[in-house]
């Protein structure tokens, strides 16, 4: 089917819904690398006019990739949720964006089932950043396992102690560093340099020891591939998250080495270990716009909408944490800032509309056209649009995976303009340390208290 | 001991930045400004132009017959933007080396700008001048060395046929980290085309003065050569195993582990 507008003597015609998801989208260096961008910036414009007069029900009845060539298709049609799409069946996308902006959160978790990604990126292409922002905040996803994320007011951290030698007391230190600045409430993850069970199963040995230590309420996971997780489960380690890499076709999954059968495999193993005394969201999976057309995986389809697919393959498995690493693939994907930006905006909104607890991974390359103000924009328009959690990487420099993320200092800076709390378990954790007080403020003493109750570690 | 020498052993573990302190929620001033410096060298890295005639000078110094070659990507932001360009000539590139080429020969080696030309500048000459001796004394024949700008890791496919080569080696500036702006990286192919793919590469990585230093680099370099002209074949069903050279031969099992009755 096409699909056409005009604008005064020019018509504009898009041949099929891939090329109008495509043109309709915010110009991204990743989509013209591809051959899809629009050619112009009034095509782009054309094609976003002809996007919100179209159904929503259109875009569940024709999938951008086929229903029998791709699993993640069959995974998102198979678990729709009629019932809840009903209260927008009869919208457009037009319609739909403006339903969002007015809707209140019971209403966006109740519909969040039947919400596919591709009516999510629809809606977001003819969104602004503050339409994303606006609607994200309300739109609240709540998980647990050894606390509790995502309530409203909270900003979680992902302690991120990398190494580049895997190596235990250099990693601890990182850690006891991350914990003094009330750093590791979504989780303590590690990504290690070897692949190996034998260096997965020293990894989570220390984690588990570091946590049981110190009774800290949170859970540990080491960045992995799966299957190395699963040996690990087999071997009877303790695992508390399986944690791995996803895309939104089936294609780019086997380019990750995974498969559905696999992730379930790894759910089911996960959740019969019963690590979690609070809730059983066992998953961590990471995403990140391009990756599906860095694997040649891509169907002809906006890096975009593709991202937002991978966020169904997410929800399947009820995950604790879903990030967009969303400057780390490079500049052929998202050239600058502005594109980080915008890009970082999209993902969280069309995650949290879907139901899927989004943080984001707010970061960059050496090689793209970025620095740390456009970090800071980005991380600050997180914070108001609610953002699930950001990492916490020591002074911002990640050692081992060579790019800059989001610092242990910044979560401190978005938490004193935003007034955002920790997870209240971890929250309540700091202040029986001492380290800090009822408010969550840190208390002046460096961490003196973390030390002294671990003089061997800090030896 | 204080909670300041105690912080100050713990960083002494890791190269990441930990123990900084704070002012308020932000980092004092000479941590901003040591972070601005490590990034301002890493964007410098990838933004300056490599200086192709110094670095064809330090080659010939090797005595070493030098080319120089261009990517179809004609500037740094569509290097950046479009790899598919940066790994193809470009026409007047393609048209010199198929002029260049002689009968075919073992090697082809190419020095590429890639994402650091500091890497390039500071790094390459040093390499080379490690590796040809031990090239020559394995009797290979040689290519000249191409000198290729605002090139991928695979212009050495395209460099590599044309020149009619069983191996390439390309020498190229890596994608710099805040404390690494200066990382090459060694990519060997066996039987160079174009549209062979990573899978089917060795690589050296952190080449640097303070990585994995050029003189152990060229080492493996001229071992992986060895070994991929002599099995016909790179990629992952070769692993480097020069390590075991250069630790010499297993040590004998001690007595008392010595198998059947004693």
């Amino acid at each position: 089917m096409t699909y056409r507008h005009v604008v005064g003597p020019r018509s504009w015609v898009f041949a099929d819904l891939a090329e109008l998801m495509a043109k309709a989208s915010p110009p991204r260096s990743g989509d013209r690398l591809a051959g899809i961008a629009a050619g112009s910036a009034e095509e782009t414009v054309a094609a976003r006019w002809c996007l919100a007069d179209l159904p929503l029900a259109d875009l569940l009845a024709r999938p951008l990739i086929p229903y029998e060539s791709d699993d993640v298709t069959r995974l998102i049609l198979d678990h729709h949720d009629a019932a809840a799409f009903a209260a927008v069946a009869g919208l457009t996308v037009g319609d739909f964006r403006e339903f969002l902006l007015t809707a209140s959160s019971a209403t966006l978790a109740a519909i969040a089932p039947g919400i596919t990604p591709e009516i999510a990126a629809a809606v977001s292409k003819i969104m602004r950043n503050q339409d994303l922002i606006a609607v994200a905040r309300k739109a609240r996803v709540v998980t647990r396992f050894r606390n509790t994320i995502g309530l409203p007011g909270t900003l979680a951290v992902r302690l991120q102690p990398n190494h580049p030698s895997d190596d235990p007391a250099g990693i601890t230190a990182a850690i006891l560093d991350g914990l003094a600045y009330g750093c590791g409430d979504a989780c303590i993850g590690i990504n290690p340099v070897s692949d190996s069970v034998q260096g997965l199963t020293g990894l989570l040995h220390l984690l588990a020891e570091v946590i049981d230590r110190f009774a800290i309420p949170t859970q540990a996971c080491v960045l992995t591939h799966v299957t190395t997780t699963l040996a690990a489960m087999n071997r009877g380690v303790p695992v508390d998250l399986v944690f791995q890499s996803i895309a939104g076709t089936q294609a780019a999954n086997a380019s990750f080495g995974v498969t559905l059968p696999i992730l379930r495999e790894a759910h089911e193993a996960a959740l019969a270990l019963r690590r979690g005394p609070l809730g059983d969201n066992v998953m961590y999976f990471e995403t990140g716009q391009g990756s599906a057309l860095s694997a040649e995986a891509h169907h002809g389809i906006d890096q975009q909408t593709l991202e937002a697919r991978a966020y169904a393959v997410a929800r399947a498995f009820r995950p604790l944490l879903v990030n967009t690493v969303v400057g780390f693939i490079g500049p052929e994907y998202l050239y600058d800032g502005k594109e980080i930006i915008r890009a970082g905006l999209e993902d969280h909104f069309c995650g949290k509309l879907m139901g899927v607890p989004l943080g984001v991974d707010v970061c960059y390359t050496n090689h793209a056209e970025a620095d740390q103000d456009d970090m800071d924009t980005l991380l600050t328009l997180l914070g108001a649009a609610g953002v699930t959690y950001v990492m916490g990487v020591p002074g911002a420099d990640d050692v081992m995976l060579n790019y800059q993320s989001t610092s242990f200092h910044d979560q401190l800076y978005l938490r004193e303009v935003m007034g955002l709390k920790r997870a209240p378990e971890f929250a309540a954790w700091l202040a029986a340390m001492g380290l800090a007080d009822a408010d969550g403020a840190l208390l002046p003493g460096g961490g003196a208290p973390l030390l002294a109750a671990a003089p061997d570690l800090a030896a | 001991m204080s909670a300041e020498e105690r912080w100050r052993r713990l960083a002494a573990l890791t190269p990441a930045r930990i123990a900084l302190g704070r002012a308020g929620a932000g980092l004092p001033t000479r941590e901003v400004l040591r972070f601005g410096l490590a990034h301002a060298q890493a964007r410098d890295a990838v933004h300056a132009p490599l200086d192709v005639a110094a670095v064809r000078a330090g080659i010939a110094g090797l005595g070493l017959a030098t080319l120089a070659a261009a990517s179809a990507a004609p500037d740094r932001a569509t290097y950046l933007r479009r790899p598919d360009l940066g790994r193809r000539l470009d026409e007047a590139s393609a048209a010199a080396l198929a002029r260049e080429a002689g009968g075919p020969v073992d090697l082809a080696l190419v020095v590429a700008d890639g994402l650091s030309a500091r890497a390039v500048h500071e790094g390459a000459v040093p390499l080379l001048a490690a590796l040809v001796p031990a090239a020559r004394a394995s009797g290979w024949s040689l290519a000249p060395v191409t000198v290729a700008v605002q090139a991928r890791v695979a212009l050495g496919d395209a460099v590599g046929a044309a020149l009619r080569a069983r191996a390439v080696a390309v020498l190229i500036g890596e994608r710099p980290g805040l404390s690494s702006p200066d990382s090459l990286g060694i990519y060997l192919t066996f039987a160079p085309r174009p549209g062979r793919t990573d899978a089917e590469r060795n690589c050296l990585s952190n080449v640097r003065e303070a990585g994995l230093k050029p003189d152990l680099a060229a080492f493996k370099l001229h071992w992986l050569i060895a070994q991929a002209l002599t099995r016909q074949l790179t990629g992952v069903a070769l692993k480097d195993e020069s390590d075991a050279v250069l630790e010499g031969p297993a040590p004998r099992p001690a007595l008392g582990a010595a198998p059947g009755p004693g």
